[in-house]
């Protein structure tokens, strides 16, 4: 079933254009949705706006079929995990006392964490590959190590729908994939992605679907293949590009050199 | 927090208070100091349970709830220099208070609520003030605000005290250097009946205070109501700076340096944090004041003088360690 759906958003920051103007999306258990697009083409904002962050000014969002408006705050963290971009950190935690944050909407104000919880997070670490890591501060992790128990506490939230917004900026090849594949693998478990990136390969390869943003409208909507073409693309990020095809037949994108393209 | 832990900071508390209880103008052995309190007809039964007992608890009061204060807001604005002098807060009281003092409209319990006026008004003003730059909140503008209205509210202060004629304000000016020099029963009975609430209110929210640390997004989404923790946050620790500031005037840097000592003891979780805050800064403020009546005998020392001397290179510190 649809865990997460955008109706016709608009929203508009103090009296500039719209950041979002009528877009529209979803994605259902199991399934992975890709939002790209340019600098500035309103993905963040949709983030902002899924999470409950920033009202829009037309349309709705729903999670789980309820519309956002009607989820109490800690009630919503329970099924919806939000990873945003940057995060600084002031008091370093432990790894272990980080994810167990992902329980604090479950928690009563003076309720210490039950074993369901420990549970949890045990769990989240196991799957995020960060277990051996539990005991050291955050302040000592590497950047992948760090994204990796970000996401472990977002999934000790046990939400049902997961937002990850660019994941993997400033991952080097490794790190990247294997957040992508843990982010796959989460998916198949059942849950519902929505992963902003500017990896158009790596969208192309390991999402379902592709919503393609430009200036805050949607430029294209659906499976790789059908949004990633060479014509669509060139227009949205105003560079020459070719689209071939990996073995798998997921499109690839190879942004070109000027001469290359025969035009500027 | 471990039970050999719990049991050593019990024992720091019990430590400080006697010692608060025994030192003074006239020493007393912790015999002494122990018959007083039991026994009514003790020789120093009227020094411990009338002038030293109310004023070491008083002390001890204030300075945990200064320090609680400090931890709060360094959690909400991501700083661990923030303090409710540092912020403006203790200033606005202040003024509060004099403003109140000079109508000569305040009785001991209505103090307090001026000065929680005037605290309230430096939040807002300090808020207003760092929003200058933009919609986002830079924690250091926030500081210097913070030091700038603190310093417009002193100046306002004093020039109250010079230009009215009441006596009563003329002797604010040394009660507004920061001394338990006046504390009695009464006084500590106003502190605490002004004090519980905000205190309560502070140590339910530990866990939230865990989250707002992390930055406004990351404690959305996972659950806290921004919002409505901001607001409590501020309107409780300007409550608590405000008793204060009524009952032993202007005292800075206790919300400083004890959550920054009691971090490098404890873990960064509020809920074991301020428990432990609370005790540190109430023992640090009750030896501040040993300090302040003892260095100098017979003459007295305001402790926010000794707070400081303290608090400032405690400060450098950590503004090395924030810009490193």
């Amino acid at each position: 079933m649809t865990l997460l759906e955008a109706r016709d958003l608009l929203v508009r920051y103090r009296g500039g254009p719209p950041a979002l103007d009528g877009v529209t999306c979803a994605a259902r258990g199991g399934e992975l949705l890709a939002v790209v697009g340019p600098n500035g083409s309103g993905k963040t904002t949709l983030v902002r706006v899924v999470s409950g962050l920033l009202r829009p000014e037309r349309g709705e969002v729903t999670v789980d079929g309820r519309s956002l408006a009607r989820w109490r705050r800690g009630e919503l963290a329970g099924v919806l995990a939000v990873v945003p971009q940057g995060e600084t950190v002031t008091f370093p935690l432990r790894v272990d006392e980080t994810v167990m944050l992902g329980r604090y909407a479950r928690l009563g104000p003076l309720a210490a964490p039950g074993s369901a919880d420990h549970a949890a997070v045990n769990e989240a670490l196991a799957r995020c590959d960060v277990a051996d890591l539990a005991g050291r501060t955050i302040d000592t992790l590497s950047g992948g190590e760090w994204q990796r128990v970000r996401l472990a506490r977002a999934l000790a939230q046990q939400p049902r729908v997961l937002v990850l917004d660019e994941p993997t900026t400033s991952l080097d090849i490794r790190h990247e994939m294997e957040l992508f594949e843990l982010v796959r693998r989460l998916v198949d478990a059942g849950l519902a992605g929505l992963v902003i990136t500017h990896h158009l390969n790596l969208a192309a390869r390991y999402a379902d679907r592709i919503l393609l943003l430009s200036r805050g409208r949607v430029a294209g909507e659906g499976r790789p293949g059908d949004v990633l073409r060479a014509d669509t693309l060139r227009a949205v990020f105003d560079w020459p590009l070719a689209v071939t095809a990996w073995s798998d037949g997921s499109p690839q994108v190879v942004p070109l050199r000027p001469h290359e393209s025969g035009e500027r | 927090m471990s039970a050999a832990r719990t049991a050593a900071l019990f024992g720091v508390v019990a430590a400080s208070l006697a010692v608060g209880l025994a030192a003074g103008t006239v020493p007393l052995g912790l015999g002494e100091v122990w018959a007083g309190l039991r026994s009514a007809d003790a020789p120093a039964s009227v020094i411990v349970r009338e002038l030293r007992l109310p004023r070491v608890l008083l002390a001890f009061l204030v300075g945990g709830s200064l320090a609680v204060c400090g931890a709060a807001l360094q959690a909400m604005i991501r700083n661990p220099l923030a303090e409710p002098y540092l912020l403006g807060l203790s200033g606005g009281a202040g003024l509060g208070a004099v403003v109140a003092l000079a109508s000569r409209a305040a009785g001991p319990w209505a103090v307090p609520v001026a000065a929680f006026a005037g605290a309230l008004a430096a939040v807002a003003l300090v808020y207003r003030l760092s929003l200058v730059a933009g919609r986002r909140l830079d924690p250091r503008i926030l500081l210097l605000s913070g030091v700038v209205v603190g310093a417009f509210a002193g100046a306002l202060m004093s020039a109250i005290i010079v230009l009215s004629d009441a006596p009563t304000v003329r002797n604010a000016f040394l009660w507004l250097l920061g001394g338990f020099g006046a504390a009695s029963w009464q006084a500590l009975a106003v502190f605490a009946a002004y004090a519980a609430l905000p205190l309560a209110a502070i140590g339910l929210s530990a866990r939230s205070l865990d989250l707002v640390a992390l930055g406004d997004e990351p404690a959305h989404h996972l659950g806290a109501d921004v919002e409505r923790i901001r607001r409590l946050v501020y309107l409780c620790t300007a409550l608590l700076t405000a008793a204060s500031v009524a009952v032993c005037g202007i005292i800075g840097f206790v919300g400083l340096v004890v959550p920054h000592a009691a971090r490098t003891l404890a873990r960064p979780l509020h809920r074991t944090l301020l428990p432990l805050v609370f005790a540190g800064g109430g023992s640090f403020l009750v030896l501040a004041d040993v300090v302040s009546r003892t260095v100098a005998r017979p003459l007295e020392l305001p402790v926010g003088v000794v707070t400081a001397l303290v608090g400032v290179p405690v400060f450098a510190l950590l503004l090395r360690r924030s810009v490193a």
